[in-house]
C-alpha cells in the first residue's frame, strides 16, 4: 500500500483555507459597505432636533423624526409584551412536555408555516381583523401584526435552548421530588435563560425593521403616537420607505437615511448586548 | 444477627419500547449497607437502579413491570406518590449536576421543597448538608458564589450535600466518580463509607476496584440478568459463577 502523496492534501488545504478566508471578507466587506454608506448619508442630518422633534410635512422648519422612533420603539415592545408570554409556553410545551406527540408536532408545523409567511400577508390579515373592522389604522394593530411575526420564532428558539439543558439536570431535579412543572420552570428553564433572552432580544431586533405589515395596520402620522389605540401611529422603517423613495426633496431623503443611521445602531446595540448576554459565566 | 431488608425487587422486567433490558430481577438490598452493582457495559445495572426512584418514567415506552418492595410497599403501585418517593429515595447522577445558583440555594432547594423551615433552621440544615458531604470547610466562605464554579469532585459532593439535605432513607448512585478525577474519587469513596451510618446505599459501578473497596454486598449483572449476589468479599475471592469470575478477574467487560 503506497500512501497518498502529501503535496495534494496540503495544497487541499490551502485552497480551502483561502476559501474560508475569501468568505470571510465578503461578509466583513458587505457589512461594512453597508455601514459605511449609512453613515456617510445619515451622519450629517443627525442633531437633537432631528431626534426628539416629530415629523412634520415638507417645508415646515423644525422637523425631526422622534415620533417614528418614539413608534417603533412603542411597538416592537407592545409586540414583544403580547408575543413573549404565549411564546415561552408553547416553547416549554413543546420541548418539555409535547416533544414528538402528535399535538406538538402539529404545532411545530404550523409555527414553520408561519415563520415562513411572508410578512406582508401578515399585515394584510391584521389590516382585515383590525383595522377594517374597527374602520382605523392604529398603532395597536402594528403591534399585534408584529406580535404574530414574532411568536413562532421565540417559540422555536425557546424549544431549542431547553432542549439544550442535559437530562441530568432535569433527572437530578426530580429526583429531589419536584413536580415536573417546578422542574421545568425553576431548574430547566432558568439554566437556559441566557438563551432564552437572546432569542427574545434577536427577534425584538428582526422585528424592529419590519415595515410590510406597518404599512397596512399602523400607516404613518405626522404626530407623536398619543392616539396609539386609534390613530394611525409613525414608525422608523416606514418613514425611511417614505422619505428615500416616495419623496423629491433632497431634505427629506437625507432624514431616512438619518433614521436608517439609528435604526443600524440601535440594531448593532442589541447584538452586542445578545452576545454579553450569551457569553456571560452562566451562573 | 437478623439483615434488615430496605428494598426488595422481585420478578422485576424493564423494556425500552420493545426491547427487553432487564429479565426477572430478584435482589434484596440490606439497610445501611453499600450495595455495589457491577457488570459490563449494557448490561441494564444503571436501568435497574433508575427504578428505584422511578426517575425512568421521564421518558416515554420505558416500562417496569414486578415488584420493587420499600419497606415492604411496592412502589410500582400507581398509587404511589412520585414526589414523596423521591423525598424517601435519593439519587445521584454521573456527571455533577449543580443547579444554576448559588452553593447554599443548591443545598437550600430541597430544604425549602420537602419542609416549613425558619431562616437560622435552614441555615442550620445546609450547613449540616454540606458537612455530612465534607465539603463544607471548602465553602464556608463561598457560600453565596455559584455551585457551577466548584470544581468536578466538589460539584459532585455538593450534589451529594443536596441530596442529604432531603433526608432520604435510600441513596442511589449512578457510576458517582466516573467523571471525576482520581484524587476527588476517593474522597468520595471515604463519603460514602460515612453515609451508610445513617442511609441505604446503591451504588452503580464499572469500577471493580471501587467496588471492592467500598461495598458490604455486590450484585452481578450480565445482559439484564442478575447473575450472582453476595457478600463483596465472597463474590471477589470465591464466586460461585463462572461468568463472574471472569468478569471480575478482567477476562471481559
Amino acid at each position: 500500500m503506497t500512501p497518498r502523496p502529501v503535496f495534494f492534501r496540503k495544497l487541499s488545504n490551502h485552497l480551502l483555507n483561502l476559501l474560508a478566508l475569501g468568505s470571510i471578507c465578503a461578509a466583513l466587506g458587505g457589512m461594512g459597505w453597508i455601514l459605511c454608506t449609512v453613515i456617510q448619508k445619515g451622519a450629517p442630518v443627525l442633531s437633537w432636533e432631528f431626534l426628539t422633534a416629530p415629523s412634520k410635512p415638507y417645508g415646515e422648519p423644525g422637523a425631526g423624526v422622534g415620533n417614528a422612533l418614539l413608534g417603533t420603539l412603542l411597538m416592537t415592545l407592545g409586540a414583544t409584551l403580547l408575543a413573549v408570554p404565549p411564546a415561552l409556553a408553547g416553547g416549554i410545551y413543546l420541548a418539555e412536555f409535547g416533544k414528538n406527540s402528535r399535538l406538538a408536532d402539529l404545532l411545530r408545523f404550523c409555527a414553520n408555516v408561519l415563520m415562513g409567511l411572508p410578512s406582508i400577508l401578515v399585515g394584510l390579515f391584521v389590516y382585515a381583523m383590525l383595522v377594517v373592522t374597527t374602520g382605523h389604522f392604529s398603532g395597536m394593530a402594528g403591534t399585534v401584526a408584529l406580535a404574530i411575526i414574532m411568536f413562532p420564532v421565540i417559540m422555536r428558539t425557546t424549544e431549542d435552548m431547553l432542549l439544550m439543558v442535559p437530562d441530568a439536570l432535569r433527572e437530578s431535579a426530580l429526583a429531589l421530588g419536584m413536580s415536573r412543572m417546578r422542574a421545568t420552570l425553576c431548574i430547566v428553564a432558568r439554566s437556559a435563560r441566557n438563551g432564552l433572552a437572546t432569542g427574545i432580544l434577536l427577534s425584538l431586533a428582526r422585528v424592529s425593521g419590519e415595515t410590510a405589515p406597518l404599512l397596512f395596520t399602523a400607516l404613518f402620522a405626522d404626530t407623536w403616537p398619543g392616539g396609539f389605540f386609534t390613530e394611525p401611529t409613525a414608525s422608523a422603517p416606514v418613514l425611511i420607505t417614505e422619505y428615500t423613495t416616495n419623496s423629491p426633496f433632497e431634505s427629506m431623503h437625507a432624514m431616512g437615511w438619518g433614521t436608517a443611521l439609528i435604526m443600524a445602531a440601535f440594531i448593532l446595540i442589541i447584538n452586542i448586548a445578545t452576545r454579553c448576554i450569551f457569553h456571560e459565566n452562566k451562573h | 444477627m437478623k439483615t434488615n431488608i430496605k428494598i426488595s425487587t422481585r420478578n422485576l422486567n424493564f423494556h425500552y419500547g420493545k426491547h427487553q433490558a432487564l429479565f426477572d430481577n430478584n435482589l434484596d438490598i440490606h439497610a445501611n449497607k453499600i450495595t455495589a452493582v457491577i457488570g459490563p457495559s449494557g448490561c441494564g445495572k444503571s436501568t435497574h437502579l433508575r427504578i428505584y426512584n422511578r426517575i425512568f418514567e421521564l421518558y416515554r415506552n420505558q416500562k417496569a413491570t414486578g415488584e420493587v418492595l420499600l419497606d415492604g410497599k411496592n412502589i410500582l403501585d400507581s398509587d404511589v406518590d412520585l414526589l414523596k418517593l423521591r423525598h424517601r429515595v435519593g439519587m445521584i447522577f454521573q456527571k455533577p449536576t449543580p443547579f444554576p445558583m448559588s452553593i447554599a440555594d443548591n443545598v437550600a432547594y430541597p430544604l425549602k421543597l420537602h419542609y416549613k423551615l425558619s431562616r437560622s433552621e435552614m441555615d442550620d440544615r445546609v450547613e449540616a448538608a454540606l458537612r455530612g458531604a465534607s465539603l463544607w470547610d471548602e465553602v464556608k466562605d463561598k457560600l453565596k458564589s455559584s455551585g457551577m464554579a466548584l470544581s468536578g469532585g466538589q460539584q459532585q459532593r455538593l450534589c451529594i450535600a443536596r441530596a442529604l439535605a432531603a433526608e432520604p432513607e435510600v441513596i442511589l448512585m449512578d457510576e458517582p466518580t466516573s467523571a471525576i478525577a482520581p484524587v476527588a474519587t476517593l474522597r468520595i469513596e471515604e463519603l460514602v463509607l460515612e453515609l451508610k451510618q445513617k442511609y441505604t446505599i446503591v451504588i452503580v459501578t464499572h469500577n471493580m476496584q471501587q467496588a471492592s473497596r467500598i461495598s458490604d454486598r455486590t450484585a452481578f449483572f450480565y445482559k439484564g440478568r442478575i447473575v450472582e449476589v453476595d457478600d463483596t468479599t465472597r463474590i471477589f475471592t470465591n464466586p460461585a459463577h463462572k461468568q463472574t469470575e471472569d468478569y471480575i478477574t478482567g477476562r471481559f467487560g
